[in-house]
């Protein structure tokens, strides 16, 4: 730690850079235009390093799957720019160069401190299109890139400053409502100048060797402190799988398969025995990759800050020749939302196998994403409506886990019933807990949704990019796995569920057809056979189980009234 | 006290520790008095009546009392509600418990909520109603009485009616809730649409929860306050604080019980918004620092900012007009650590008021925001308010040596001053993140500080933040129930009407606002108060066709036409985002009125009465000490007590400014001055910064 470095302006300059990034978030999201943006915060600012973008600060509201993706894209645009100045901002949403789907555009800008270079700025938005076979881009069974949207190299969208007309044409001769983006355009590069505007005032009040020192040994400490928590975790190997349900194009399971070795103060993770690159759009790109490893171990670290020093003591190992490495033309559109969930999921059950304290069994780890294109005979105007749905969580140490949590992925919330209603012609005829969803366990898991809409008039077209149709979210230390995802599809009077389990792409439906879907419970954590009785009467009053599904899973017996039969109890749990 | 009530007028306000009264009289010497006495938590009424009796005040002979209670915010907060059942549409009865698919941190997913009413008293009856309005099933009356046994069987006392899309049908719910009352006179029933017009159905619902599950609580605890009072010979009606700024008539608080959730912080910022104004500076930001957290207010044009969007806790979304009140999680027990990166750290946790500060002498070990204060001079060490058992300063100063110098290589001094500097920095960045979340920039703001831990921290933050000028009321301590002596009765309400202003009716807006208007004054009359006019502020919030943000635009009097409508919000809208869309449809999203009584107003330099004024700023100097301020370190400073000094007497710092209970820190370079009303003006040196 350099002279100028007292522990006083190292915190006042950590928090700093943490308050520049939470303006950005602010700003971005006040002026977005779309609701991704702006309710559902699907979005992320942050500040990376001059050279070769190593993450300096990233916005505590971002999204969490953005975590480690945005430094590799930096990287990316870094490694390409020829000739940079003041006012140039790049736009990229290329998956495979730090990227997620393409839904995801990316600017970065670099930022001048008295005619240097210092840093860059860079923030994701997802936008509500990018062109490509399905409305919104996630495409249940895209086989090629090319048809899951408009993918942008690094180019500049702003040239000193100025918007680039010809640019900003093609971009939206491709994507469709193109017509709204203008706002959101204008709103994530504004951000990135309320950045710059404070980054400013940072360098002016402390200098700019001071602050470059302080981001040094910040770096340096966060890496200290992701050691400090691995250091804790017992020495060895943990395995662990996951199940994506299929690619979307061949049914088939697509398995991920990480072994997790802990050495000293190092975490290792190999996913080389995962299955190989898949036809359909869930493969995962590197970034993607990584970033899923880091959220799950946000996660379980919530404390620990965000910064290149962070990621230092954790060890991806390159999953080349299998699906959680693709390259170009390998179809993404999966990874973000869903894949990364299996990837999170795999952590999370290694890291029961050595710190089962800390841990939790699995959440429902899907989006839920169902998407219903059409045209409005009422309005005229052709609609786009994504529905996005919570599952249960996992139990854990301290308790049942949450009904209805949002995606790990994710911080977002639903849209309300009333808006959907209002805006598409659709009906909901339920929203309601899924009952028994949630897996067994001392702790039981969350519940999932049950949900049923109907299309009200005219026809369109629904795609569903779901998962864990298969198989539940994984119970940990004996508990049960929580309910899979159901979708079942009403269409002229005949009801089926879908080859794919959870995938379906541009299903033609018509008035008066209806879709159902269950989404899955959380994990159960621990022995069921351990639960308080009690807690098992008072779900049953509730309505959460059946007295038959107690007695089975809990080896709780309840008498007529609902109370706890003592002494069958007994003999049923001995 | 004499025998007639003649403009004696009681503010009397319950916090977490203490029940703070004031009176404005004039027969008292300096024409006020004050209490402050333990808040009663068993029975708030018993610590109300005994500040009364505290301050040697009868009721019987008061004109007026106004009333802030914690008893609903603390229900729900413990969960000490009132066992509420629930009558919804048919497939929707888990609304709810699913809420808007979130978590409570970002990070981490071990979250945990528990609905108002659990699952067993949520019962559905067959009934539906479309966006439009237009009833698709109708309602299933039977069902609806069969619920209605059912919740009683099950021991509810409270009942909620909340249906699907009843913002723009309403028939169902006031059907279904005449129902409830025929057939079950003595149950509570608050429908959906009733206490909040607006879509979306988790939102609405929660806040009729809210309403239905501390209704019977708040009536419970007005009656036997009333009863008390009345025992006393007060013969007036009771007023009550609500969480718009407002008061209510105790006699109709407990239908719209909601509407006194965080009463409390708002009326603060209505007294700030009162005092500030007069004091010329009518835009404001608030500070109230107290013992485990600070709450940050907004005031624009002499209008304490109002929203409807409070979330109480996680999953508590309560959606009624309030002021808008930002809670930090810093407060002067807030607790200074070094975390595993070896980096020194304030809050959030906090050491609250047990076991406290290790200064307070109640078995605090960890060193606090105050600790710090108090090592570095700017607290006395002989006066801590709440101290039990003696600890001296050099106690103290050892422990910050041992857990924040040593580790830091810091001495017990340079520890204390890191962790004020991080704690002023850390609220500072904080402030700044409200104000600017809201749209503004604190610089053309004045701070207002009050609390009992703001006057000692404001003309700092004031300085990190560019804030020029920095107004410490006469009695930062109880600036709540000053709040309730100077607010107006007031009256909220809203309508959705969702439509694009291409498409929309402007005589269904005229005769909605009229409609508002008139609820609003009726209920004020019905109040049976003294009020010297009625008046009503309309708002319209609107959005771009697409957008999910609403942005609240005031409106002047008189109807407004559509290009009226289009125009100010077209203006609103690229103040707050500099932004400019003619290209995208706006929509009118809801019509909101507030209708105010206005209360006699009330004269602020009585607050600051005292019989010790001197003749000179100089000789209010009750002694002088060694005070740490940033930049500077130890400097020799001079304590003033601010009952001492003259009306417009003018010094500059470094100072501290003593009184009852507040200590005000005035730093090298500033200057202060005292104005007529008793508030103590600082000047703030802001050029060299940001």
């Amino acid at each position: 730690m350099s002279t100028s470095l007292d522990p006083v302006t190292l915190a006042v300059i950590q928090n700093g850079l943490q308050q520049v990034c939470a303006e950005m978030d602010v700003a971005f999201s006040r002026s977005a235009f779309s609701p991704v943006i702006s309710e559902t915060y699907d979005r992320s600012d942050g500040i990376y390093h001059r050279d070769g973008g190593a993450l300096i600060a990233q916005g505590e509201d971002g999204l969490p799957v953005f975590v480690g993706t945005m430094q590799d894209c930096t990287a990316a645009v870094i490694e390409r720019a020829k000739k940079v100045e003041p006012g140039d901002v790049f736009i990229v949403n290329d998956p495979y160069l730090g990227g997620t789907h393409l839904m995801d555009v990316k600017f970065v800008k670099p930022f001048f401190y008295k005619g240097e270079l210092f840093c860059w700025l860079a923030n994701t938005g997802h936008w509500p299109d990018i062109g490509g076979a399905v409305p919104g881009g996630f495409s249940a069974s895209a086989t090629e890139s090319e048809q899951e949207g408009l993918r942008l190299p690094p180019v500049k969208l702003y040239k000193a400053g100025v918007l680039d007309d010809e640019i900003l044409s093609i971009i939206l001769s491709n994507i469709r409502i193109a017509d709204q983006r203008i706002g959101d355009i204008k709103a994530q590069a504004a951000a990135l100048t309320v950045g710059e505007r404070r980054l400013t005032g940072m360098l002016e009040r402390y200098g700019r060797d001071t602050v470059d020192d302080a981001i040094a040994e910040l770096r340096r400490r966060a890496a200290q402190q992701m050691r400090a928590k691995i250091a804790a975790i017992p020495d060895g190997s943990y395995d662990s799988e996951a199940v994506v349900d299929s690619d979307g194009v061949v049914d088939a399971p697509l398995f991920i398969r990480l072994t997790m070795t802990k050495q000293g103060e190092e975490l290792y993770f190999d996913f080389s025995r995962s299955s190989p690159p898949c036809e359909g759009p869930m493969n995962s790109v590197i970034a993607t990759t990584r970033s899923s490893v880091y959220l799950a171990i946000k996660h379980i670290f919530p404390d620990i800050p965000i910064n290149a020093g962070t990621f230092e003591p954790l060890h991806v190992a390159d999953p080349d020749g299998t699906f959680l490495y693709a390259r170009y033309p390998r179809p993404v559109s999966g990874c973000a939302a869903e894949v990364s969930q299996r990837i999170a999921e795999a952590v999370f059950a290694a890291m029961t196998k050595a710190v089962p304290d800390l841990l939790f069994a699995a959440p429902a780890g899907t989006s839920g994403n169902f998407s219903l294109g059409g045209l409005d005979p009422k309005t005229g105007r052709g609609f786009v409506c994504y529905l996005i749905s919570g599952g249960g969580y996992g139990g854990h140490m301290g308790g049942d886990g949450l009904s209805n949590g949002c995606s790990t992925i994710g911080i977002s919330k639903t849209t309300p019933i009333e808006v959907v209603e209002q805006r598409y012609p659709i009906l909901y005829e339920e929203y309601a807990l899924r009952e028994g969803s949630g897996g067994a366990g001392k702790s039981r898991g969350g519940f999932g949704v049950r949900y049923k809409v109907r299309l009200r008039r005219g026809k369109a077209r629904a795609s569903f990019v779901m998962d864990h149709g298969r198989v539940g979210p994984q119970g940990a230390l004996g508990g049960g796995d929580g309910a899979p995802n159901t979708v079942l599809v009403e269409r002229g009077g005949e009801t089926y569920t879908p080859l794919h389990l959870s995938k379906e792409q541009g299903i033609a439906i018509a008035e008066g057809d209806a879709i159902t879907v269950e989404t899955p419970g959380g994990g159960g954590y621990g022995d069921p056979r351990r639960r308080d009785p009690e807690r098992c009467a008072r779900d049953f009053r509730r309505s959460y189980y059946t007295a038959d599904q107690i007695r089975e899973r809990w080896g709780v017996v309840l008498a007529e009234d609902g109370s706890v039969d003592r002494a069958a109890t007994q003999a049923e749990r001995s | 006290m004499n025998g007639t009530t003649a403009g004696r007028l009681v503010g009397v306000d319950v916090g977490g520790t203490f029940t703070d009264l004031v009176c404005l009289d004039p027969s008292a010497p300096g024409g006020i008095r004050l209490a402050k006495v333990p808040t009663t938590v068993a029975n708030q009424a018993d610590g109300v009546l005994a500040a009364l009796a505290a301050a040697g005040v009868e009721a019987g002979q008061v004109e007026q009392i106004v009333h802030g209670t914690t008893t609903t915010t603390n229900a729900l907060l413990e969960r000490k509600v009132a066992r509420t059942g629930l009558i919804t549409t048919r497939g929707f009865r888990d609304v709810l418990e699913l809420g808007r698919r979130t978590r409570p941190t970002s990070y981490g997913l071990t979250g945990r909520f528990e609905p108002l009413i659990p699952r067993e008293l949520r019962l559905e009856v067959a009934e539906r109603v479309d966006a439009d309005g237009e009833v698709l099933v109708p309602l299933d009356e039977a069902g609806v009485l069969a619920a209605v046994e059912a919740l009683r069987t099950l021991g509810c006392e409270s009942v909620v009616v909340h249906f699907l899309h009843s913002y723009a049908n309403r028939a169902h719910e006031r059907r279904a809730v005449e129902l409830v009352r025929q057939a079950w006179p003595e149950a509570a029933v608050t429908a959906g649409s009733e206490i909040l017009s607006e879509f979306r159905e988790y939102e609405r619902g929660t806040t009729a929860a809210v309403n239905a599950a501390v209704q019977p609580v708040l009536r419970r605890y007005l009656d036997r306050l009333a009863g008390g009072l009345a025992q006393q010979g007060y013969a007036r009606e009771l007023l009550v604080m609500q969480g718009n700024g407002g008061t209510v008539a105790a006699g109709l608080a407990a239908d719209q019980a909601v509407n006194t959730v965080m009463s409390g912080p708002a009326s603060g910022v209505i007294a700030a918004a009162y005092t500030a104004t007069a004091a010329g500076f009518p835009n404001a930001i608030t500070y109230d620092m107290g013992g485990t957290s600070s709450d940050v207010g907004l005031i624009l044009d002499g209008l304490p900012r109002i929203h409807a969007e409070l979330d109480l806790e996680y999953g508590m979304p309560i959606h009624v007009p309030m002021v808008d009140v930002h809670t930090i999680g810093a407060g002067g027990g807030s607790i200074a650590r070094i975390d595993e990166a070896g980096l020194l750290r304030v809050g959030p946790e906090s050491a609250g008021a047990t076991p406290g500060p290790i200064c307070y002498g109640r078995g605090g070990t960890e060193p606090t925001i105050t600790d710090a204060n108090l090592v570095l001079g700017r607290l006395d060490p002989d006066k801590l308010l709440a101290v039990d058992h003696p600890v001296t300063v050099d106690d103290v100063a050892a422990v910050i040596q041992a857990r924040i110098g040593d580790p830091l290589g810091l001495s017990a001094e340079q520890a204390a001053a890191a962790i004020l500097q991080i704690a002023n920095d850390k609220m500072a960045g904080a402030v700044r993140m409200v104000s600017l979340a809201r749209g503004h920039d604190p610089r053309d703001f004045a701070l207002f500080a009050f609390g009992g831990a703001g006057p000692l921290h404001a003309t700092a933050l004031a300085r990190e933040l560019a804030i020029p000028h920095v107004v410490l009321p006469a009695r930062p301590g109880i600036t709540n129930a000053i709040g309730c002596v100077v607010a107006d009765l007031r009256h909220d309400y809203v309508n959705t009407l969702n439509t694009p202003l291409s498409t929309l009716d402007i005589a269904d807006v005229h005769r909605l606002f009229r409609e508002q208007e008139a609820a609003g004054r009726a209920t004020i009359e019905a109040e049976a108060v003294e009020v010297e006019r009625i008046e009503a502020r309309r708002s319209v919030d609107m959005q771009f066709q697409g957008q999910s943000h609403i942005l609240s635009v005031a409106l002047e009097h008189g109807e407004p036409s559509l290009e009226s409508l289009e125009q100010r919000f077209a203006a609103a809208y690229w103040e707050r985002f500099a932004v400019e869309l003619p290209e995208i449809r706006p929509v009118l999203v809801n019509l909101h009125t507030a209708v105010l009584g206005k209360r006699r107003p009330v004269p602020l330099a009585a607050l600051a009465g005292s019989d010790e004024r001197q003749a000179t700023a100089e000789a209010a100097i009750i002694g002088r000490r060694s005070v740490w301020f940033e930049g500077t370190g130890r400097v020799d400073t001079p304590v003033y007590r601010r009952e001492r000094l003259p009306e417009e007497a003018a010094f500059a710092g470094p100072a501290i400014v003593a009184q009852f209970d507040a200590t005000t820190v005035i730093e090298p370079g500033q200057s202060a001055r005292l104005d007529r009303d008793g508030n103590l003006l600082v000047t703030v040196r802001v050029g060299e910064v940001r």
